[in-house]
């Protein structure tokens, strides 16, 4: 589903070089659910990011399906990510100024031949999966951090992506919301087999998970 | 998708009403000064009656006179029009009148203040003026001084209120007319027919105008056949003033000027040069340079205005990018925003020239003004705006569109 090859993750400004990842192999398979994990600075986000297309790496070699992406144009980039992959993030990335049922779209709005009724008929199915049905016309400063989150699970499954990745997705949430949340990802992987990456610092979420992958200064250690 | 776009961008109006109040006055003031500049151009340079012949008329509004050591600039005078202007060949009719002078008339107790032009018979030939009572004076009016006088309307009110004036008497200068005719008001500003009162030439109350060559304080119509008989009669006319014959030389000796229309004389005044060339191009190019430039200051300032009011939605368009939004789809949908908010500065333009207008001709301070909003031109105003309504967005979202996702979603903790 997911081969990384050799991938190198180097930030050159003027007068430093950083690197964020070296040397990273990782095959993640199909309906895999695994979790990310290391200290702050260690690269989990970048390499996240390298594997949702986000970010180009700087050595190595991104496929996604067999496909090799690492070259693909932004307008390519753009469809694969709209496709194929859904995010999820610690601070939800919600826009404030559109009503949860109009976040929920926003995936769909990029993808061609679908209808506004049917746009909204799949948002409405994704926020029924995610429990939070009664709240669609709500906006996302009324809703609570935990439902924010599902909302923003929502907007990240709504176009049926076969990879989800998300970015310490409990991290801004108390051990309660962030349990319902896990709940709801294990439910994604295990009823929709959707394949999960997910990085985190809290090894309780992590141990939820059916593989850790752990990084440190930009290594992968396990 | 549009949809989605216009609303979101209605959120962001609302939100940051500060810079959308900005962005709407930038845009809707710009556009009021223009429309409102071009309707006071139109209305002005534009042919309207009653020179509903103005394709086929030129004018004298003015001629240099130049001596060794003198220089006179103005009006001609009757004899120069008479002898230079009226015998120009092939043209079907001459008209000479004065300027419009301010004179007071005395009447039931009360002081009337009225611009009296003194004209021929030939005027009211070359004039479409729309009579409301009465008609014009004639050529034998004038030829045997007749004391009659064409009025306006506003004209009648002040001496009669709501009563006809035809057959009656009022004073005018210390003279006594007859009314024959009263006309609907013309403009201050459409220079060659108006006046208040009207009356021969040859009830003047002297007769030194008979003897003025060079200044004077009159003007000359002339009435060509055909649109396409103008540039010989202009050329006709030049050719004739090498051969003015100046009472002293020494004064005077070189004439200066030509058969104008009234934007080729405004740029004859205009424009310096030395032989008081007419230069209706130069004159155009350098107003339609001014609108422009008028324009960009503005459109800079969107700019400015655009890029901050973008930058602070980087979290929106990581997010968007993230779920597959191509930078060039972003830059749809920010100059969507743009285009939109352009619209609504236009409508708001449009009714704000045309109070702007209402005032200027409620003022007062413009005798009869009646000014006309130029739809055509408005379009093109509008037209203009949304181009550089375009142009202030397009660099704007396209410079956001390059954001790496990444760090678009860095700059915001929330999408706001």
């Amino acid at each position: 589903m997911i081969q990384l090859e050799g991938i190198e993750k180097v930030y050159r400004t003027e007068r430093i070089e950083t690197v964020a990842l070296t040397n990273i192999n990782l095959t993640v398979g199909e309906g895999e659910f695994i979790s990310i994990m290391g200290p702050s600075g260690s690269g989990k986000s970048t390499l996240l990011n390298v594997i949702g297309l986000l970010d180009v790496p700087t050595g190595g070699k991104v496929a996604l399906n067999s496909k090799p992406v690492t070259s693909y144009s932004d307008r390519n980039l753009a469809r694969v990510r709209n496709e194929e992959i859904g995010f999820v993030f610690q601070t939800f990335h919600l826009i404030h100024d559109l009503s949860v049922v109009d976040n929920v779209e926003i995936p769909l709005l990029y993808r061609k031949g679908i209808s506004s009724s049917e746009r909204r008929k799949l948002a409405l199915r994704a926020l029924d999966r995610v429990g939070l049905h009664a709240r669609v016309h709500h906006f996302p400063g009324q809703l609570s951090g935990g439902q924010q989150q599902r909302v923003a699970i929502a907007r990240a499954i709504v176009g049926n992506p076969r990879i989800l990745l998300a970015d310490e997705p409990t991290g801004n949430l108390d051990s309660q919301m962030g349990d319902e949340i896990m709940d709801v990802l294990k439910g994604l992987n295990e009823n929709e087999k959707t394949t999960v990456v997910m990085v985190t610092h809290d090894p309780r979420q992590a141990e939820k998970t059916e593989r850790v992958v752990r990084l440190f200064d930009g290594r992968q250690v396990s | 998708m549009l949809k989605n776009y216009l609303k979101i961008a209605f959120k962001v109006f609302l939100r940051r009403k500060f810079f959308t109040f900005i962005s709407l006055f930038a845009i809707s003031f710009t556009l009021i000064i223009l429309m409102v500049a071009t309707a006071l151009f139109d209305n002005i340079f534009a042919p309207q009656p009653p020179e509903d012949k103005a394709d086929r008329s030129l004018y004298v509004f003015g001629m240099r006179f130049q001596g060794p050591e003198n220089q006179s600039t103005g009006p001609a005078g009757y004899v120069f029009l008479d002898r230079y202007v009226r015998t120009l060949p092939n043209v079907e009719k001459v008209s000479i009148y004065t300027t419009p002078n301010t004179v007071y008339s005395f009447w039931r107790g009360a002081k009337i203040k009225s611009f009296l032009k003194r004209t021929d018979g030939e005027f009211w030939q070359i004039m479409g003026f729309r009579f409301l009572e009465g008609g014009p004076f004639t050529a034998d009016d004038e030829k045997s001084a007749n004391f009659v006088a064409v009025i306006n309307e506003a004209t009648r009110h002040k001496f009669f209120g709501d009563e006809s004036a035809v057959g009656k008497m009022i004073e005018a200068d210390g003279q006594q007319f007859r009314v024959v005719g009263v006309v609907a008001n013309v403009p201050i500003y459409r220079m060659n027919p108006f006046a208040d009162i009207w009356v021969p030439i040859s009830t003047s109350k002297t007769n030194a105008y008979k003897s003025q060559l060079l200044r004077g304080e009159f003007q000359a119509a002339i009435l060509a056949k055909s649109t396409a008989d103008l540039p010989a009669i202009k050329s006709e006319f030049e050719s004739r003033l090498p051969g003015v014959e100046f009472p002293d030389k020494r004064e005077f000796n070189t004439a200066i000027g030509g058969a104008d229309t009234f934007f080729e004389y405004t740029s004859r005044m205009l424009i310096p040069s030395q032989q008081m060339e007419s230069q209706p191009r130069k004159l155009l190019v350098i107003i339609i340079s001014l609108m422009v430039l008028f324009m960009v200051l503005p459109t800079v300032n969107l700019i400015n205005i655009n890029v901050s009011r973008i930058l602070e939605r980087a979290g929106e368009i990581g997010v968007r990018k993230a779920f597959g939004a191509s930078s060039w789809t972003l830059v749809g949908q920010f100059v969507t925003e743009n285009v939109l908010l352009t619209l609504i500065g236009g409508v708001l333009g449009f009714f704000g020239s045309q109070f702007v207008l209402k005032l200027i001709a409620d003022s007062g301070l413009i005798p009869y003004a009646e000014f006309h909003l130029n739809y055509r031109f408005f379009v093109y105003g509008l037209l203009t705006a949304l181009f550089f309504g375009l142009f202030s967005g397009v660099y704007p979202a396209w410079k956001m569109s390059r954001l790496h996702p990444v760090q678009a979603l860095k700059g915001a903790g929330g999408s706001r």
